[in-house]
């Protein structure tokens, strides 16, 4: 099956994942300013100031640290060519353990113990998978049922007594915080984008708002986690180490034929997932608590977000961003729902333009007609029922699939098992 | 895999099987008993583990639960609550069967137990039409949020893993959004969120009768629940429709391997499209006992999860009709055993480790015993041709 790409697996996945992406830095640049400029057009029309508002920007972040990082895990298990349907496994042992170690010991160990048993979940799942040549899904859906009976009956002989103020048999106590940060200067002290921000100016008070939510009191867990992208990529794509491990992701026969140690990179791979995953369920908890069902699916979310990001960091970490800024929105401020509507509109009639530049005209059709739906939609409802945006960003990770599955480039080998020795 | 569909071909080439090949078929069944027996103790060892870390004695554990589950009410109600595992199961397993991963059976039963609850509610019919009508929703709603993780996947290359996943959450959602808005009986005073009780034509009636000819005392505020029946039926059916019907056939091929189900005329779209359709009108059933049994209405404290433990109860139960029962059953047995626990002071969630792990531990040993047997046949097929050869 992927015989023909066998001599030159690693130029070939680079260059395959970076044509996918439109324009390149520079596209990416453009794009982000277009954005801007719909978000501020969408702002001043519908008077909706939150939507780019420092605190729900700043919000968003927080939100999208453990989506990313379970994305971050997903990403590396799937570069090595296993699947980890069990992130969210993992994601609630980093919560249980990160919660229990962080009331007793502080939050630096607690974030530690979430690693640590994200990481154990990782080591399960690749002795499964990488060891025994379960199938991939099968393993991760134990691993999850696994993780939350554990989380579960530990919680009820832990805090089941009622020996610990403030915990029960389905929560934790409270877990300290880590140090906030800010921007000196701009976001604090004079906190000059603030004062910006404040003045509503389209386009520049929105950039500050912006700006301002992603510089002021921002956790040093929440810095780490955005810097583990960068570090993700760097590892993965700039150094031998990260080669090998891609290679192995594509062609593992042809990986092993050159040498390069598959199971063990296999096994390194799915325990940094695990642990990436562990640290993601810490980052749910520090500062807060542990409670059952806490997490609700941002382990899928994570992988959603994988494969939105096209099995590529920065894609990957723009689809977080993504998740994270739906679920702001709708928890800080209801009203400013309704003005998504309206951004939708806009992005599918953008969408609608550029297929009619590609003579695409079927999806052009689709695009404007769905952006005209939203339209009236925006133009109809006083409010959107809460019930109905939470499930925003799914949406819109199935219509990115529906409509962009064609150009995803998952890893070659991805979710095959491999065993050594065998041939093709 | 591929090994052993390499070594199959060559075994016709060698001499007839000897006195030693005649001892492969008790070998072959060792390992066959061999992997379920390996399960059940890497599971109970895990578990006894996890309880002696917590401070439990697990053979007082163990004890407990088989005492309190033997009961007759703890059977009953192992069986009733067996009922929508299996039939979870199954769905999932339809599923599998065709090399389709069906994660939405959670999503797919949540919305047809609610619609078909709404629908219920608004009509009124006499009893056998008023049931066959609740069940028609049911199995129609499910199969129709099926159909879209099946038509993104034939039509757009979209994977049904991250598809249903993703539709698990919508529905979710819309099932949240309909009940509060549009569906929910109000009722003064309540601020219980569920549809309207379904009127007494939608009852399925209880096998109690049938308990009581056949002598045995249903105990007080307990009952054996009809939809056994149902799910009986869609056992044989499911058995006779995948090995015995021509659907059933180009099914398996897709999934053992499309593109040979393609040279011999199948047509893949269609069967899996198909599938994902058959997988959701059966994953439509699941909340069914529930709501025509117990509930007879669909509110927030509708039994949810039954999609994803039905996962592991199809793995469990290795996609065949029998296991997957038995399956059900020691799911159902677990979960029902597991609430004595409290009377010797262990959290009951212990049983979910143990589902958990005998999944988990199921699965590992099934991959290495097949592995096994492979090596076996391989082994076999050289010493077969060498002799042939010499």
């Amino acid at each position: 099956m992927s015989t023909q790409v066998a001599p030159q697996v690693p130029a070939g996945s680079g260059a395959g994942g970076r044509r996918a992406l439109p324009g390149g830095r520079q596209g990416l640049l453009l794009g982000a300013l277009g954005l801007l400029l719909l978000l501020s057009l969408v702002r001043v029309i519908s008077g909706a100031d939150d939507i780019t508002s420092s605190g729900t920007v700043g919000a968003a972040l927080r939100l999208a640290v453990p989506i990313g990082l379970a994305g971050l895990g997903g990403l590396w298990a799937e570069r090595s060519g296993v699947v980890n349907i069990g992130l969210e496994g993992m994601l609630i042992l980093g919560t249980w353990f990160g919660a229990y170690a962080g009331y007793s010991y502080g939050p630096w160990v607690g974030i530690a113990a979430g690693v640590l048993a994200g990481a154990l979940g990782g080591l399960l799942h690749a002795l499964a998978t990488v060891t025994f040549g379960v199938d991939h899904v099968v393993s991760g859906v134990a691993i999850n049922l696994l993780g939350a009976g554990i989380a579960q009956y530990l919680s009820t002989v832990a805090y089941g007594d009622g020996a610990i103020p403030g915990a029960g048999p389905t929560q934790s106590a409270i877990v300290d915080p880590v140090p906030l940060v800010s921007l000196p200067v701009l976001s604090s002290g004079p906190d000059l984008l603030g004062r910006l921000e404040r003045t509503h100016l389209p386009v520049l008070g929105d950039l500050a708002g912006v700006l301002r939510g992603l510089t002021a009191d921002v956790s040093v867990l929440t810095l780490l986690a955005v810097l583990l992208v960068p570090i993700s990529f760097a590892v993965l794509w700039h150094t031998a180490f990260g080669l090998r491990l891609r290679s192995v992701g594509e062609n593992p026969v042809a990986a092993e034929s050159l040498g390069v140690p598959v199971y063990r990179l296999k096994y390194i791979a799915v325990v940094i997932s695990g642990a990436l995953a562990g640290l993601g369920g810490a980052a749910l908890v520090t500062g807060s608590i542990y409670r059952e069902g806490q997490t609700a699916g941002r382990g899928f979310i994570g992988l959603a977000a994988v494969i939105f990001g096209n099995w590529r960091p920065g894609g990957l970490a723009a689809g977080a961003a993504l998740f994270g800024y739906a679920d702001a929105l709708q928890l800080r401020a209801g009203s400013a729902v309704r003005a998504l509507l309206l951004l939708v509109a806009l992005l599918l009639v953008v969408v609608a333009v550029r297929q009619a530049l590609r003579r695409r005209i079927p999806l052009a059709v689709a695009g404007l007609v769905l952006g005209l739906a939203f339209l009236l939609w925006y133009l109809a409802v006083d409010t959107v029922p809460s019930q109905l945006v939470g499930f925003t960003p799914h949406l819109v990770t199935l219509l990115v699939l529906a409509v962009a599955s064609q150009r995803l480039r998952p890893p070659a080998a991805d979710g095959q098992p491999y065993r050594r020795g065998q041939q093709t | 895999m591929s090994t052993a569909v390499e070594t199959a071909p060559a075994a016709p080439a060698g001499p007839p099987p000897t006195t030693r090949g005649a001892r492969l078929p008790l070998r072959r069944l060792l390992l066959a008993v061999a992997a379920p027996l390996a399960a059940a103790v890497v599971a109970l060892l895990i578990s006894s583990l996890v309880l002696l870390a917590s401070g439990s004695d697990p053979v007082e554990v163990y004890r407990t639960m088989l005492d309190s589950g033997t009961e007759t009410r703890s059977l009953l109600i192992t069986v009733n609550n067996a009922v929508p595992l299996y039939l979870a199961g199954v769905a999932v397993a339809v599923g599998f069967r065709a090399a389709l991963f069906n994660i939405g059976v959670e999503g797919q039963y949540q919305l047809a137990a609610l619609l078909a609850a709404a629908v219920g509610a608004a009509v009124e019919l006499p009893a056998a039409l008023h049931i066959g009508l609740v069940l028609l929703v049911a199995v129609s709603v499910g199969a129709a949020w099926a159909g879209v993780a099946g038509a993104l996947k034939v039509t757009r290359g979209v994977s049904e893993v991250i598809s249903t996943i993703m539709l698990n959450v919508i529905a979710a959602g819309i099932a949240a959004y309909l009940l509060a808005e549009h569906l929910q009986a109000r009722v003064e005073g309540s601020n219980n969120s569920a549809t309207p009780p379904l009127p007494d034509s939608a009852h399925f009636p209880t096998l109690d009768p049938l308990l009581s000819a056949l002598g045995v005392e249903v105990p007080r505020g307990t009952h054996l629940g009809g939809f056994v029946i149902v799910a009986v039926v869609v056992g044989i059916a499911y058995w006779v429709f995948i090995s015995r019907s021509r659907f059933g056939f180009e099914l398996r091929a897709t999934g053992l391997n499309p593109a040979a189900a393609v040279a011999t005329g199948v047509d893949v779209k269609r069967t899996v499209f198909t599938t994902m359709l058959i997988s959701g009108a059966l994953a439509g059933l699941v909340g069914m006992s529930q709501l025509l049994g117990t509930a007879f209405s669909y509110g927030l404290g509708f039994t949810a999860g039954l999609g994803l433990t039905g996962i592991g109860v199809a793995l469990l139960g290795r996609n065949s009709p029998v296991g997957i029962a038995l399956a059900a059953l020691l799911f159902a047995f677990l979960e029902r055993s597991s609430s004595s626990l409290q009377f010797i002071d262990v959290p009951r969630q212990i049983y979910v480790i143990m589902q958990g792990s005998i999944v988990l531990s199921v699965v590992v040993a099934y991959e290495a015993v097949r592995r096994i047997g492979v090596a076996q046949a391989e082994r076999a097929v050289r010493t077969a041709t060498d002799r042939g050869a010499a």
